[in-house]
């Protein structure tokens, strides 16, 4: 029993590394062949970073990821609290399913339907384009908001609720409480969410794909439109790169995750001992 | 306090709708190119950026900064899409044959000022009048290509080549790749078959489908740019495709692989053409662009990197890029069709009306599901 669950572990990790181990391998190959290993060489990465119009379009799904996350995040954080602030158990169910929407809709409908928006009000403004950088901003803030406000939410309502009465019955304001006392407490959350958004905003094709205007593609789109050719090699160049680039992301989240549970403990102890005393 | 946040956030909500119909600074001029994936010479591999090449010529010559926003698709009908949708404005696209005459005949493209694009006089004679645009107003060949059929002499006896019954070659049942997408599929077996390509008959595509069913069982896969690896690794021994990707397999086929390419008697032509679509912005600059893509230098090192054919005489003709490709390569690439305008109207895929369209899709899930 046990080595056949030993075996079924490890044939999930085959089906699920196998591929980018394929891909990494083959960044270091000197020829363009899928099928032979001709020889080590670091050729696909002098290529890639030769390639101003990739390059570009890293920068450009770098910088949209990182605003995207970011503001999503901050009005995310607000909408949890706002939710979670609200008396009447029905308002808040409500808008709990209107904040879900964005999720479980597919991605082609948010995509279209975005665009049709934009396209509209653009026509409303009188503007010769109406997609740009802004529009993918607002689309990728639209689909991961919903997102962050899971993952603060949570925190919220395991939050202890006499803290920050506590807090501002020391004197606290409510601002200064918010941020002294309910910030640290729902860190965790505003700090997956962040990761969460950033990574949903780096992958995204679809959405993109339907907001993006002239002058601004992203690496899915690009990658996308390589197809009437050949895909180079210099891309598994660039995703070799960008699988260690999120796994050292990933560790360090994790990392930071351990120590603050830790450190929430140690905490929650020494307050147990405190009381107990 | 909650009121002037409120206040702030709708501020910057509002700004940021407003800058929906943002403008780019003033004294840099925007060109945008819209144009196939990896379809110009990029810098890569030692080769020439064009796009560079141009930003700094322009600025030289005209002492105005320019920038070049080069944007890829992938397909005729996703740039069709996008320009159709009028949420873009592009100044210079680069679409195929049959939709050039879908856009031109939808009024989608301006009608072209040659005084700016003196370069022209260099494109072959042969590839003026082309039917999807008979006055030679909107488009300036940038690439043409033939479909041939790649097979691997490994496997494959060369008794047995020579036209499109290879593809249907039993011997070689398992090994053959099949285009996956309706009108290059069907058209193979049209050619086969002797069969109009632009039938609006549906006998005519009935016909097709039925070869193309007796060739389903030999058929290993339906494949688009899979085709690369899977002749170039040997798993596949005949395939149709363009004569200018043949040489991209050859260039990977694995050690005891051999691959060929033949041209079939009767086949597709495509040509691919710079264009300035209605939305276009800049369009003395986007005509200048065209022009410097059609000089010497840029037009040879596109050429080198795409690897289709040229329809520039600047590049056909110059002994140093004949040499880099090689006698073999010359032979294939440049087939030499004296007739090709001839060949082209006759053969070459042209848009269909709607309800043709429609119905090749039915019949090709047919097929496919089958």
């Amino acid at each position: 029993m046990k080595t056949a669950s030993k075996i079924y572990t490890g044939l999930v990790m085959v089906f699920l590394f196998a591929p980018i181990a394929i891909l990494l391998v083959f960044s270091f190959n000197s020829s363009k062949s899928l099928s032979v290993f001709s020889e080590f060489s670091l050729h696909w990465y002098e290529e890639l970073f030769r390639d101003s119009v990739t390059l570009g379009a890293v920068r450009n799904t770098l910088v949209l990821a990182v605003s995207a996350a970011v503001i999503s995040t901050v009005m995310g954080t607000a909408a949890a609290v706002g939710i979670h602030k609200l008396r009447s158990r029905y308002l808040r169910a409500a808008l709990d399913t209107v904040t879900n929407i964005p999720m479980i809709n597919p991605d082609i409908i948010t995509g279209i339907s975005l665009m049709l928006m934009f396209v509209f009000v653009g026509r409303l403004f009188g503007a010769a384009t109406s997609l740009n950088f802004v529009t993918m901003l607002i689309a990728h803030v639209t689909f991961c908001l919903p997102y962050v406000i899971l993952q603060v939410l949570p925190k919220l309502q395991q939050m202890d609720k006499a803290l920050p009465e506590a807090a501002m019955d020391l004197g606290c304001t409510p601002l200064r409480a918010f941020v002294k006392v309910e910030v640290p407490e729902i860190l965790p959350g505003i700090l997956t969410g962040l990761i969460m958004a950033f990574t949903l905003s780096l992958d995204d094709f679809v959405i993109s794909y339907f907001t993006s205007g002239n002058g601004f593609q992203t690496l899915p789109i690009r990658i996308y439109n390589m197809t009437k050719k050949t895909v180079t090699p210099k891309m598994y160049a660039l995703a070799t790169i960008i699988f260690f680039v999120i796994l050292f992301l990933l560790l360090l989240s994790n990392l930071s995750d351990a120590d603050t549970a830790k450190a929430v403990k140690e905490a929650r102890k020494k307050r147990k001992d405190k009381r107990e005393k | 306090m909650k009121k002037l946040l409120s206040v702030l956030l709708i501020a910057a909500m509002l700004l940021a709708c407003a800058s929906l119909a943002g403008c780019g600074s003033k004294d840099v001029l925007t060109l945008n190119v819209y144009n196939w994936g990896e379809y110009i010479s990029d810098g890569s591999e030692g080769s020439l950026d064009t796009i560079k090449a141009f930003e700094k010529w322009y600025e030289a010559e005209y002492g105005q900064k320019v920038k070049v926003n080069y944007t890829t698709y992938a397909s005729n009908e996703d740039m069709y899409a996008k320009l159709s949708s009028g949420a873009v404005s592009y100044d210079v696209i680069v679409p195929s044959d049959y939709m050039i005459a879908r856009m031109a005949g939808e009024g989608m493209l301006l009608p072209l000022d040659f005084a700016n694009i003196p370069n022209y006089q260099y494109i072959d004679e042969s590839f003026r009048g082309l039917y999807y645009d008979p006055q030679d107003l909107y488009s300036v060949p940038y690439t043409y290509g033939v479909v041939g059929v790649i097979w691997n002499a490994a496997v494959v006896d060369e008794a047995d080549t020579g036209g499109w019954d290879l593809l249907w070659n039993s011997k070689y049942g398992g090994q053959i790749l099949q285009f996956n997408n309706a009108r290059d599929a069907f058209g193979t077996a049209q050619y086969l078959l002797g069969l109009d390509v632009n039938s609006a008959d549906k006998a005519v595509w009935d016909e097709a489908l039925a070869k193309l069913k007796e060739q389903s069982p030999l058929v290993k896969s339906y494949v688009m740019d899979e085709i690369y690896n899977m002749m170039a690794s040997g798993e596949a021994a005949v395939g149709a495709y363009y004569a200018g990707d043949y040489f991209t397999m050859l260039d990977n086929q694995a050690e005891d692989v051999d691959l060929r390419f033949y041209y079939p008697e009767r086949t597709n032509y495509f040509v691919d053409a710079m264009c300035i679509p209605s939305c276009c912005q800049h369009k003395e600059l986007a005509e200048i662009f065209i022009n410097y893509m059609l000089s010497e230098e840029p037009a040879i090192a596109n050429a080198e990197f795409i690897y289709y054919a040229s329809p520039n005489s600047l590049v056909y003709e110059n002994e140093d890029y004949l040499e880099e490709l090689g006698e073999e390569t010359v032979e294939i690439l440049y087939p030499g069709i004296d007739n090709f305008s001839e060949l082209y109207n006759e053969f070459a895929y042209r848009n269909l009306d709607a309800d043709t369209l429609a119905y090749l899709t039915t019949l090709w899930e047919t097929l496919k599901i089958a």
